[in-house]
């Protein structure tokens, strides 16, 4: 199967971590209730009785960003080894346990987060909680999981040292951020992960997953009371508080250059990124706006129709806001073919100061705000998406009626507003990643 | 370009819309799907979901790129993309743009069975998108002007799936050596050297060919009745007049199917060895009854998840590969294939991890699978069924898939319980009888060796 426009896919990635996610219509039928346990722990709940199933999200604050200092891909690997044994039961009958009742459990790192899926049955609640429980607070990580998730991550790590994709976003990070967190890739390199140890795993551990930097949300066929009692059991033996190291607040360094990697494949790819504007910034919804204009969500942004619609120069073209913890970015990518990488670059370049410069048009702010309300609902449909934006509230810190206040929020960002908020989004400049047949004399190396 | 990621939505898409066995009461509650004709022959199918004010609303038609006339590999896909260039009523971009201002969402899809088009919006604007669609089942008007940038962004297309990735190349050349006669051969995105001639006339062509009522089906998931679409259907895709004749869907077959073959395909970017290797099976479709359901249960007992057999002997007990698995893709209008891969670890040779392989495989097809295996499979696989029902696009894809694949509303109906009849001796014998390796075809990746030094006479 081949999809027409792979650019909507990225695009409602990124914009996961973002905006996108409240609905308008759907609030009406759509109640979150605030559930605190006896043991004080919170949850915001969406109770869903058609579907016989219960979705959980969860997230702990203190993803790669705490990994240990030269140890990238701890974090990596702790959220992969979780569910490979704990309590009594190695991986091996763990899994069993899971299978037995189709218990769903997931986790993983980002940069700023570990988190966690858990979907069950609502007549197998009870052993799927009780499994997460296992997981949470007596994982074994015993050694032969631990070696087996390393090899992975070792042959995945040495794939990636030859894809185009990869050697770019490393670039990108590593030039962006020097001598921080972020400068390091999630999933380690080939140097660190041989190192990670057992101990490594348990500090992590011990450290991250606690009480008061977690956020839950919940969804499906279960009841406040009920919920209470399986949050205590479940987080309730957690460490009160997490240890996690400050992560200093840094802007991406080197916007306004280009670095070419030479790379024999047919296509090249193209990433870039700046300066974002920060979630809880007044101006992160009319800078939403903007980005949504010129390489947003829609088949119908400026990008989409210079570089594909116009010249038939690529296939997927799209930009996004990325708001992490400790820098805000406006990040974006292409592939196209090598003699067009110039000519591509170059109308990335033209849209982002056209925009900039002029800002949008009346016409296309009015589109925008009635696309980002109207699809709104669209984000709603499946309980474990609506998991995942009920706890992207709480860690956005944007309150428990934001979807409600969502529609006038948007409503009144004025065209003087998304001009002003253009310039200041799109007039620090990128830094570009070009990797590829380049013309040029390569200007970096890659790898690591 | 098919990936083994989109093979598993494919094979999940034969299964069904009600639950037994794991939660019996469910059984009675599933959604009340309703399926009808419209006078023009166009099919009809409603699946409710009143939990949120939107809808899922698809329109697919019987025709994909194991339909392409020779030397025009591609053409269904390039039409697809084509879709969206406008009609004589509405404009290049009017569709698109109207739905990017109301917050709807749109994307296309081909495969080797079938292409789909489908639009996700709130319930309100059901009546919009289908007179868009409507009017694009017969309008189509193109120019070169649109049609030329467009080929170059499926050539684009076709470089990010397929010419920038090693493994995805190695998927062709195994599906190419493995169909001898049925187009399923062919890559469905086509071969870049045919893309590259194909002209607005071809597209067109096809077009008129294929995309008539009575070659569509119509499904529509989400807050909406059968009475409501039946109306709205009859007033807006009911007024397109058929405009050709659609007979058998009727391809070049396989002949039996007799030695093993292999393709090796090096190449300087490879880090890690890996292999693929695909059978020639029955489908859903074309197997005798329980046989399809059989090889189901197979490929997870073989190959998904940690407690396979495949992951647990291969990963964790010896550990020879880094990754490994096995799939099947029920849904094919044709004979279909049923697929295993693996990466062995750095100091394992690609040789010892397939001989390990094929003795897994030649354990199941001799001593068969345990009761406890065999649960945990059919578990997983129902369970999956009522998982499905939390998303309305999942639903529609699922009745879209299945009845243009040869199948019927109540085949997906019947599913859950026809998997929990599979016996352990059913497993076997598919293993025993379709596990043959004179009905597969093996694909290595490898490092393409260091160029020898020029020779000199």
């Amino acid at each position: 199967m081949i999809f027409q426009r792979v650019s909507a896919a990225f695009g409602a990635a990124a914009i996961g971590a973002s905006l996108l996610f409240a609905p308008v219509p759907a609030a009406a039928t759509t109640k979150i209730e605030r559930v605190i346990s006896p043991g004080g722990i919170e949850a915001w709940l969406v109770r869903e009785p058609s579907v016989p199933l219960i979705a959980m999200e969860f997230s702990f604050k203190g993803g790669a960003n705490q990994d240990p200092e030269n140890k990238p891909g701890v974090s990596y690997m702790m959220a992969a080894a979780l569910d490979e044994g704990a309590g009594d039961l190695d991986s091996k009958a763990f899994q069993a346990r899971a299978e037995r009742s189709a218990v769903e459990m997931s986790f993983r790192a980002s940069r700023d987060e570990i988190r966690g899926t858990l979907k069950m049955l609502s007549s197998k609640q009870g052993e799927g909680f009780e499994l997460l429980r296992l997981a949470l607070n007596q994982p074994r990580f015993d050694q032969e999981p631990v070696e087996r998730i390393r090899a992975q991550m070792l042959t995945a790590l040495k794939r990636e040292t030859t894809s185009p994709n990869e050697i770019g976003s490393r670039l990108w990070w590593r030039t962006a951020f020097p001598n921080h967190p972020y400068s390091l890739p999630t999933n380690g390199t080939l140097d660190s992960v041989p190192t990670i140890t057992r101990d490594d795993l348990t500090a992590y551990a011990g450290a991250v997953l606690a009480r008061d930097n977690l956020k839950v949300g919940v969804v499906g066929d279960i009841d406040a009371k009920t919920l209470g009692t399986m949050l205590d059991q479940v987080f309730g033996s957690l460490p009160a508080k997490a240890q996690l190291r400050p992560v200093k607040q840094v802007q991406p360094e080197a916007v306004g250059r280009r670095l070419e990697v030479q790379l024999d494949v047919p296509q090249t790819v193209v990433a870039f990124g700046g300066s974002g504007i920060p979630r809880k910034d007044p101006d992160f919804i009319p800078a939403f706006i903007v980005n949504h204009i010129l390489g947003g969500g829609s088949f119908s942004s400026r990008l989409y129709s210079e570089v594909r619609e116009k010249r038939g120069l690529a296939y997927s073209v799209y930009s996004y806001l990325l708001p992490l913890d400790a820098a805000a970015l406006f990040m974006g990518g292409t592939q196209t073919r090598a003699d067009k990488a110039e000519e591509t670059v170059g109308l990335i370049e033209q849209e982002i100061k056209r925009l900039a410069e002029n800002g949008p048009t009346l016409d296309e702010l009015e589109r925008a705000k009635s696309y980002i309300q109207g699809s709104y609902p669209l984000s709603f449909d499946t309980s474990t998406k609506i998991a995942a934006q009920l706890v992207q509230l709480q860690v956005d810190d944007l309150g428990i009626d934001y979807w409600e206040r969502r529609n006038a929020l948007i409503d009144a960002v004025t065209l003087d507003d998304v001009k002003r908020v253009a310039r200041r989004l799109l007039n620090g400049g990128v830094l570009f990643t070009v990797v590829g047949r380049t013309q040029q004399a390569s200007t970096a190396k890659h790898g690591g | 370009m098919i990936s083994r990621r989109l093979f598993v939505a494919a094979a999940a898409a034969t299964t069904g819309a009600f639950l037994l066995g794991v939660s019996p009461n469910y059984a009675s509650s599933g959604p009340d799907v309703s399926h009808f004709k419209l006078a023009n022959g166009m099919e009809v199918v409603v699946i409710p979901d009143r939990r949120a004010p939107v809808v899922t609303h698809m329109v697919w038609y019987r025709v994909g790129s194991a339909d392409e006339p020779a030397m025009k590999s591609g053409i269904a896909h390039f039409l697809e993309h084509l879709m969206f260039k406008g009609t004589e009523k509405n404009p290049a971009g009017r569709f698109s743009k109207v739905l990017a201002t109301i917050g709807g969402q749109e994307n296309a899809f081909t495969s080797s069975d079938y292409t789909g088009y489908f639009q996700r919006v709130s319930r309100d604007r059901l009546k919009m998108v289908m007179e868009f669609e409507a009017d694009r089942m017969t309008g189509l008007k193109l120019t070169d002007e649109v049609v030329l940038p467009e080929r170059n962004v499926v050539l684009e297309e076709q470089n990010s799936r397929v010419a920038n990735s090693p493994s995805a190349k190695l998927g062709e050349e195994v599906m190419a050596a493995l169909f001898l006669n049925h187009p399923y051969g062919r890559p469905v995105i086509g071969w870049r050297h045919e893309i590259e001639k194909l002209t607005r006339q071809d597209a067109i062509d096809f077009y008129n060919r294929w995309y008539t009522p009575n070659n569509a089906i119509l499904i529509v998931a989400g807050d909406v009745t059968a009475d409501e679409v039946k109306a709205l259907a009859e007033e807006t895709y009911g007024k397109v007049a058929p405009r050709a004749e659609i007979g058998a869907r009727v391809r070049p077959q396989e002949p039996e199917q007799r030695s093993v073959r292999t393709v090796t395909f090096a190449d300087p970017r490879v880090t890690q060895p890996s292999l693929q290797r695909s059978y020639v099976v029955p489908s859903a479709a074309t197997a005798k009854p329980g046989e399809s359901e059989a090889l189901e249960v197979l490929a997870q007992i073989l190959g998904s998840g940690t407690n396979s057999r495949f992951y647990s002997k291969l990963v964790i007990e010896k550990p020879l590969a880094t990754s490994i698995g096995a799939w099947y893709q029920g849904s094919a209008l044709d004979q279909t294939r049923f697929g295993i891969y693996g990466t062995p670890r750095s100091d394992v040779s690609l040789k010892d991890l397939e001989e390990a392989m094929d003795a897994v495989i030649a354990e199941v097809a001799e001593t068969g699978v345990t009761n406890d295996e065999l649960e945990r499979a059919k578990v997983k696989l129902v369970a999956d069924v009522v998982y499905a029902q939390d998303s309305q696009a999942t639903m529609a894809r699922w009745y879209g898939v299945a009845l243009t694949t040869g199948l019927t509303v109540e085949h997906i109906k019947t599913w859950p319980d026809r998997v929990q009849n599979v016996t352990a001796d059913q497993v076997r014998e598919a293993a025993k009888t379709w596990l043959d390796k004179r009905r597969s075809v093996t694909g290595y990746l490898v490092k393409e060796p260091a160029k020898p030094q020029e020779r000199r006479s």
